[in-house]
């Protein structure tokens, strides 16, 4: 009797055992955007088409979330199933072979869809590294109202000397109305994401072929001293210390006349609950000086697979059904086209209903112009259009962007900015065993 | 008092606080010191090198570090300035009889609570931005310019927020210690015909001794590794305006993945942090034992 | 206080002590009254402090998106269990240095502050590979050790500044009548140090509940204590004040609750020089 209540005890424990060993857990690391927190609600729908799936959520600032994944992937913590990272990111894992290679998705995920610039940007040796969640580049955002009372139409291609005309023009110093509200907060994602890009369109670069730092060329003095002049003349105060999300919170209280900044961010000024101003926008290309290269970025949070996870066949799974087609069509059914992650599939774009929505032509145009593979006039060794896919890039382009930011507040001179910052980089250089 | 039993009763009851504090800064200790010597970085494993002292000469040759030493010192001393002055105003103030002490107490605590990131977000979203800040619309309001704080002023705007989070800290240290003061003693003195002033420096003064010196003790250990407020508000810039040590041993370790240079860093302010307190407890270490 | 104190001057002190409470609250108080407000009315300028449109949309939001309890008995866990285990520690410690002071107590105190002066920063990589090879990534367990023994060293310190306030005689007086160490300890050490153990046990309570390093990178998803659940909050991309002020607020508000119920602990164990 006691041996059969025994076998029946084990049985039933083993069995329990098997259950729970079926559903399997994945622990998702995203950053705390908008659209990430989407597909954290609209993790149902996962689970629901993958009933021996868990998911679990882990939901970070950018920049902890970018410390924390880096550090597991790179000391192989395991931790984390799925990551969500970056452009910048891919590149570097990827050759590092710390990421599970995508080029297995099944047929029906339609790879070919993706965007090309995207997809370039997420592929390394011809592997798909990452899944693009939502892409971006950067692009003029602008109040028509403001451009109509100062006499100016704006052209869908604009150069920067029409940017800073149309600034002059649309400040109000005294109504509290800054013609032109730009980056000016210091990190290698803020401000010199921005002056990257826009740098590129001045015909400057980051480093030569032999990896010398370039910041003591004609091209950077022109670009630094046309962005600070051009803030200093229309600019908001305290601009220094401005990031995307400052800005952001100028433009939809109505204060800038004009806001160069990511295409994602036309969402949020269109959307009347939180703006002003929602429907007085409209939206250009990123300016240039006519050299070929406009002042627009590339970026993709994609989701990545950590190389060596024992989930990879969920894990992929998963990252196929955040980036499908379908997902797109369940957030547009469940939240509204404004509101489907952009910047990822072609098909989107050719979506007549995703036409409708006002910015959707201009973002696609922004994707469609940057090009990672040779993001300035002159070759480069790097790919990236507003960073350079190398690990020291994060520390350099933080202090130069400290560099940058004081020239701006005007505690430094432009002069002196450009030169610390060429001392620092060639040290740093120096001290990674650059050329390499 | 200390006979042979207490003392060897005694060794043994120290025995676990200091082999455990003893495992937690040698292992992690030498492990530091051990990456300090290597070039390493996180994202290019595989490629590491023996290099000596290279990565000590770096760290210190770096022309942010000064910068940092000067910075970390000014932060120190001012928050350390504000808040024990605070403090003893502040206890002063509410050592007197008034109504409602039990909640103004608890007003006058409640920074302590808050989580550092937090309070420097407030401050700098809310406070100090100079378009929508409250700050700026207080000055607007009598007509006077909105001040640029974190750009113009960033070091004196960051002491700032970090005393308001320990002026609790010490404003409590300092009351209770001066509400343990003999009330005879002052009024002997009030008698004898003394005023507040040399009331106050020559009996209360000497009394808070021992607060006061706890008091800097323990926010100087804090204050050395100031970060998250930094983080947050202005990046150690602009320029190297509010970088400090700690900051620039992030940037190496965190941004850089420098583990080497990291690593160096962290070196470095254990030997300087070990210098200012040697220095501290020389200075007020006799307090202690009143 | 023994002097008859004028109602006059009380209520200027009252006014003036009320002013600097309120003033130094303020910023407290704003982030409540934010929690209540619509994103775009957050960054309106100019501010409102009382009359705008209250709504509970950010608790809500909060609420649906993040796992609130479980944060919240992570960080319970953490800082009890982490500063429990420290005053198991180093309450005999510091008892044998305050009353068998040997010729190297003072170097010895002096070294354990000294072991809180490794920026954490730099000594990341090290913990982090010991945790991954010991398991202890992202367990509550992990981050009870590494919160005890960071905090350890303060604890023993206040803990040793209250025990020398103890009179000595008290404990000759019962060593004369007989009694034991073991009774020595219980009897009358016990009810004298309890406001102190008491006093240092709520700091470092709070100063668990606010660490924001090692709590932020040894967890993922199973440990993560309310400082993830913050940081969860903190500048993403767009409008976040409104919800990072929820956010704050039912993460301050279990520790303000406490510290209020708890000021008169907090007050008489912190008295230093003080029991003659």
């Amino acid at each position: 009797m006691k041996r059969f209540a025994n076998a029946l005890l084990c049985a039933s424990a083993l069995s329990m055992l098997g259950t729970a060993a079926l559903a399997e857990k994945l622990t998702i690391a995203t950053v705390n955007n908008g659209d990430m927190i989407r597909m954290q609600k609209l993790g149902d729908d996962f689970t629901a088409k993958n009933p021996d799936i868990e998911l679990e959520w882990v939901t970070l600032e950018e920049n902890i979330l970018r410390q924390r994944v880096t550090t597991d992937i790179a000391t192989k913590g395991g931790q984390y199933d799925v990551m969500t990272i970056g452009t910048y990111e891919v590149p570097i894992w990827g050759k590092q072979g710390w990421l599970v290679s995508l080029n297995d998705l099944p047929a029906s995920y339609d790879v070919d869809d993706l965007l090309p610039a995207i997809r370039g940007g997420l592929t390394v040796d011809g592997e798909l590294y990452a899944a693009p969640f939502y892409g971006e580049s950067s692009m003029v955002m602008y109040r028509t109202d403001l451009m109509e009372k100062a006499g100016m139409e704006m052209p869908e291609a604009p150069t920067w000397q029409f940017i800073r005309e149309a600034a002059a023009a649309m400040t109000d110093k005294d109504a509290g109305i800054y013609g032109i509200c730009l980056r000016g907060k210091a990190g290698w994602g803020e401000n010199m994401a921005f002056l990257t890009a826009t740098a590129n369109s001045f015909g400057a670069k980051w480093f030569d072929m032999d990896w010398n730092a370039q910041f003591d060329s004609p091209e950077w003095k022109e670009a630094l001293t046309f962005y600070i002049e051009m803030m200093n003349e229309s600019g908001p105060p305290g601009a220094a210390g401005n990031g995307f999300n400052e800005n952001l919170a100028l433009f939809q209280t109505g204060k800038c006349g004009m806001w160069i900044d990511a295409t994602v961010a036309a969402s949020f000024v269109t959307n009347p609950t939180d703006s002003q101003v929602a429907d007085k926008v409209g939206f250009a290309l990123a300016p240039d000086n006519g050299l070929g290269k406009r002042g627009n970025w590339l970026w993709a949070w994609s989701l990545g697979i950590p190389a060596g996870t024992q989930k990879a066949e969920s894990a992929k799974k998963f990252v196929e059904w955040a980036t499908s087609k379908d997902y797109l069509a369940l957030v547009a059914e469940k939240e509204g086209w404004a509101n489907v992650p952009p910047g990822t599939r072609t098909s989107l774009y050719e979506n007549p209903e995703y036409a409708k929505v006002p910015f959707a032509k201009m973002t696609l145009d922004s994707i469609n112009a940057a090009d990672p593979q040779n993001p300035t006039v002159d070759k480069v060794p790097y790919v990236g259009v507003q960073f350079v896919a190398i690990p020291e890039f994060q520390g350099i382009a933080t202090a130069v962007g400290q560099q940058f930011s004081a020239a701006l507040a005007g505690t430094t001179s432009i002069d002196d900015a450009l030169a610390n910052a060429q001392a620092l980089t060639t040290r740093e250089m120096k001290k990674a065993g650059y050329p390499k | 008092m200390a006979t042979a039993h207490s003392r060897s009763a005694a060794r043994l009851m120290m025995s676990p606080a200091v082999i455990l504090l003893l495992g937690w800064m040698i292992v992690p200790l030498s492990m530091t010191i051990y990456f300090s010597f290597l070039r390493y970085n996180l994202l290019s494993p595989g490629t590491e090198a023996w290099t000596g002292f290279d990565n000590y000469r770096y760290f210190l040759t770096d022309p942010a570090f000064f910068d940092a030493l000067g910075n970390t010192l000014v932060l120190v001393l001012g928050v350390l300035v504000i808040t024990v002055i605070g403090g003893i105003l502040l206890g002063l103030l509410l050592d007197q009889p008034f109504f409602g002490q039990g909640i103004v107490r608890i007003l006058v605590i409640a920074p302590f609570f808050v989580m550092p990131t937090v309070s420097a977000l407030v401050w700098k979203n809310m406070f100090m931005n100079p378009v929508n800040g409250l700050f700026a619309y207080l000055a607007t309001a009598v007509g006077l310019e909105p001040f640029d704080f974190l750009s113009h002023a960033p070091l004196a705007s960051i002491i700032l927020i970090v005393s308001w989070q320990w002026l609790p800290f010490a404003t409590l240290i300092l009351l209770t210690a001066l509400q343990s003061l003999d009330q005879e003693q002052l009024e002997a003195a009030e008698m004898d015909g003394a005023g507040p002033v040399n009331r106050f420096t020559f009996i209360m003064l000497p009394h808070l001794g021992r607060a006061i010196t706890v008091v800097i003790l323990i926010q100087t250990i804090f204050l050395l590794s100031v970060f998250a407020e930094i983080l947050v508000t202005t990046n150690g810039g602009p320029g190297t305006a509010t970088t400090n040590l700690t900051y620039l041993v992030y940037v190496q370790s965190l941004l850089q993945f420098d583990v080497g240079g990291g690593s160096a860093g962290g070196i470095v302010a254990v030997i300087l942090a070990n210098i200012v307190a040697i220095f501290l407890m020389r200075m007020i270490g006799k307090n202690l034992d009143a | 206080m023994a002097r008859a104190v004028s109602n006059r001057r009380k209520l200027i002190v009252t006014l003036i002590a009320w002013t600097i409470g309120l003033a130094i609250f303020f910023p407290i108080l704003w982030t409540f009254l934010t929690s209540f407000k619509t994103e775009a009315e957050a960054i309106a300028s100019p501010p409102s402090l009382f009359l705008f449109d209250w709504t509970t949309e950010n608790y809500a939001e909060v609420q649906s998106r993040s796992n609130y309890s479980l944060h919240f008995a992570n960080s319970v866990i953490i800082s009890l269990g982490s500063t429990l285990l420290g005053l198991l520690i180093a309450i005999p410690a510091a008892w044998s240095m305050a009353f068998v002071p040997g010729k190297h107590t003072k170097d010895i105190l002096m070294w354990m502050l000294s072991t809180k002066m490794l920026p954490p920063v730099g000594v990341l990589i090290p913990i982090y590979l010991m945790f991954r090879d010991t398991g202890l990534l992202d367990t509550r367990m992990g981050l009870v050790l590494v919160l005890t023994l960071i905090n350890l060293p303060i604890i023993v310190w206040m803990l040793y500044t209250y025990f020398k306030e103890i009179p000595v005689d008290i404990l000759e007086a019962a060593r004369m009548d007989g009694a034991t160490l073991w009774s020595e300890i219980i009897y009358v050490l016990t009810p004298m140090a309890v406001p102190g153990i008491a006093s240092t046990l709520l700091l470092n309570v709070i100063l668990a509940w606010n660490e924001a390093f090692w709590t932020l990178n040894l967890t993922a998803a199973k440990a993560a204590p309310l400082t993830a659940f913050i940081a969860s909050y903190s500048s993403p991309e767009g409008l976040f004040y409104a919800k990072l002020s929820a956010a704050s607020t039912m993460a301050i508000a279990p520790i303000l609750i406490l510290g209020w119920f708890s000021q008169k602990q907090l007050v008489r164990g912190l008295t230093f020089g003080a029991v003659k």
